[in-house]
């Protein structure tokens, strides 16, 4: 069976819930092999790996791999590509894997295809474009097919496989080392989940009024387990760090619950949030746009309904 | 500096965007053309680079003749002139067919430095400029929320899942920028009557020295097998509060079992 070749995502040493989705999907369409690049690779990172369906885990964990914007890793997996001649390659649709997944293509002179829903067996991969209003199949023609898939859109599912480690030496080449990072700013994050990553998303718009008020919209976060977003307007204003944006220009979510206060559903925020699996809205206009996608909408003020909400899962759990 | 920014015209995201039953491609026609949202950032990004440092803002639009409207909208913003790419074997063009394209341009043009938005409305592949720097073999500076020029020197600050990370590199370079970058301008009434008189050179697959190859739907590296109308999200519940909304609201969570 020919190998998958799954680019993990990791973030201080730990594996991110997407790459266990994508080898879920890779033991699909093959044997998943990891991909692990950069530094933090761990004795814990490895079994997480083999837990999911690893049968080789593949590492490179020199610094050189990270210390340059996106290049050495597309070398990395092009050099895979050549010695592993894979069925297919999948990384995560964040911006910077896409960016690898772009490059690679050019490198191995094959089809990439972005922001996957799901990867039939076939390897014809299913994209929701325009917002969500076109579903559309498509595939790669020539060469090995690169696929991008979309965190929170496929299912997890552990099946051990074998693990095997093999450590590998990439000579990053000088032309891989034009852009260097020199410093890595980490803004605060605090112990919620991750915004792409998480089941549950809680966002405040303009109508949240202040960043004090954005305490409300944590408060509720908090009581579901969910990540805290934000529209456009909240982080433009300062309310909320821009790293908590979601929409056209900030991240895509695809939670299994997203709950929306004070965001009127502007098409760029929509853009980041349309293929959440539940989605509640609460806003005072009974006329804004993100009602048209609500499953369940509360037409009222958010410093009344929000904490009332919240009260209610506390006594409820 | 002589800056290129690259500008794509998409359908306007505030009408209904469709694919074309024949050949699956998007329907340029079926809704207005705009400027890409992001690409009115890239443009003021380099007009201030310009303003700051000298030298001349190139716009450089792959796309059918309606797309003068959008070349014209940039040059109303204040950059000096213009190279259309049209003509009919570049339709349907992907991801590489499309990098291969503008990167045979940009040889062909010159540039110390080009400029792209992150990423476009329509097919939002967020791929173009890291493709770009991989074809022309310069510096990658994607995701800009800051870009600082200094004689031959150049800095961004790139917007990562944690903060940012600060990049350096030199020129001749590939930036993408996000929105949080600057406020693009408006076009002035002098601006909007300047264009109309300034330079828009157009160039075909030859002119360029495109690969005919590797251009086009028929060349392409991916392909679209089928596509639907996704099903309309069934319409909600949409309640008033009158003093328990959010009970009423935790109610709702509760039957879909998320408490
Ligand atoms: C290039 C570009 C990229 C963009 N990218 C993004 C993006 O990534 N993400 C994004 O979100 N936006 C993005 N935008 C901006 C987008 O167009 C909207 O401006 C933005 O989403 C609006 O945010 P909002 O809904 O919070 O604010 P508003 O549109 O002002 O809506 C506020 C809402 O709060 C409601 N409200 C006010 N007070 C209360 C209250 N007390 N209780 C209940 N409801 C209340 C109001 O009725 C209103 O509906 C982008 C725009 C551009 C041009
Ligand atoms: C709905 C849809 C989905 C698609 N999915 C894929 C896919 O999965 N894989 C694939 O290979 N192709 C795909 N395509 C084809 C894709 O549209 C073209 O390759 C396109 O030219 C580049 O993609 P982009 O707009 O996503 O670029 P992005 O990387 O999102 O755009 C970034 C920037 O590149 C510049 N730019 C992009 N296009 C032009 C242009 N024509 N002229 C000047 N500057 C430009 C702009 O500065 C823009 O801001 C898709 C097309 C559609 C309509």
């Amino acid at each position: 069976m020919s190998e998958v070749l799954v680019l993990v995502e990791h973030v201080e040493g730990q594996v991110k819930k997407v790459t266990l989705e994508l080898l879920t999907l890779a033991r699909k369409l093959g044997a998943p092999s990891a991909v692990w690049a950069g530094p933090g690779y761990s004795a814990e990172a490895k079994a997480k790996l083999a837990e999911y369906g690893a049968e080789k885990i593949y590492v490179a964990d020199s610094a050189d791999i990270a210390d340059y914007v996106v290049a050495p890793k597309a070398e990395l997996l092009a050099q895979l590509v050549s010695t592993a001649s894979p069925a297919a390659v999948l990384v995560a649709a964040t911006a910077e894997a896409k960016e690898i997944a772009g490059r690679l293509a050019i490198k191995i002179d094959s089809g990439v295809l972005t922001d996957a829903v799901g990867i039939g067996e076939d390897l014809v991969a299913d994209q929701s474009i325009f917002g969500g209003g076109v579903n559309v199949r498509s595939r790669v023609t020539k060469g090995t097919p690169i696929i991008a898939v979309r965190p929170n859109a496929t299912p997890v599912e552990a099946a051990a496989g074998a693990g095997a480690e093999e450590q590998v030496s990439v000579a990053v080449s000088d032309t891989a080392k034009t852009a260097k990072v020199v410093d890595r700013v980490k803004e605060e994050k605090g112990a919620r989940p991750e915004l792409t990553e998480a089941a549950i998303v809680v966002s405040g718009g303009r109508g949240v009024g202040s960043a004090e008020n954005f305490s409300i919209i944590e408060k509720l976060a908090d009581s579901l387990g969910a990540a805290v977003g934000a529209s456009r307007a909240a982080t433009d204003a300062g309310w909320y760090p821009h790293q908590f944006q979601v929409g056209q220009t900030g991240k895509t979510v695809s939670p299994q619950l997203y709950i929306a206060a004070g965001i009127s559903g502007a098409i760029q925020h929509r853009a980041g949030m349309q293929t959440a699996k539940t989605i509640v809205a609460i806003n005072k206009d009974p006329e804004a746009p993100i009602f048209e996608l609500a499953d369940y909408g509360v037409v009222g003020d958010l410093n009344q309904v929000v904490p009332q909400l919240t009260d209610e899962i506390a006594k409820r759990k | 500096m002589n800056i290129v920014v690259c500008v794509k015209q998409v359908p306007d995201t505030a009408t209904e965007r469709k694919l074309r039953s024949d050949d699956k491609t998007l329907d340029r026609d079926a809704a207005d053309g705009v400027v890409n949202e992001l690409d009115e950032y890239a443009v003021e990004e380099a007009l201030r680079l310009k303003e700051a440092h000298g030298g001349e803002v190139t716009v450089l639009t792959m796309g059918p003749d309606k797309a003068s409207d959008t070349i014209r909208k940039a040059l109303a913003m204040g950059a000096d002139k213009a190279v259309h790419l049209v003509d009919d074997a570049l339709h349907g063009s992907d991801a590489l067919g499309t990098s291969h394209a503008l990167a045979q341009t940009l040889k062909k043009i010159g540039f110390d430095l080009v400029v792209l938005g992150s990423e476009s409305t329509d097919a939002r592949t967020g791929v173009l400029a890291a493709m770009l720097a991989e074809r022309l073999n310069v510096p990658q500076l994607t995701f800009a929320n800051k870009v600082e020029v200094n004689g031959s020197a150049i800095a961004i600050q790139r917007v990562t899942d944690y903060g940012y990370d600060k990049v350096e590199a030199s020129l001749p370079a590939v930036v993408s920028v996000v929105e949080k970058i600057n406020e693009p301008r408006y076009p002035s009434f002098k601006g909007i009557m300047a264009a109309k008189k300034k330079p828009v050179e157009k160039l075909g697959v030859a002119d360029a020295e495109i690969d005919a190859a590797q251009v086009g739907l028929a060349s392409s590296w991916s392909e679209v097998t089928d596509f639907a109308a996704a099903p309309p999200r069934a319409a909600g519940t949409i309640v008033k509060d009158e003093g328990d909304g959010g009970a009423k609201a935790a109610d709702f969570l509760a039957s879909k079992k998320f408490i």
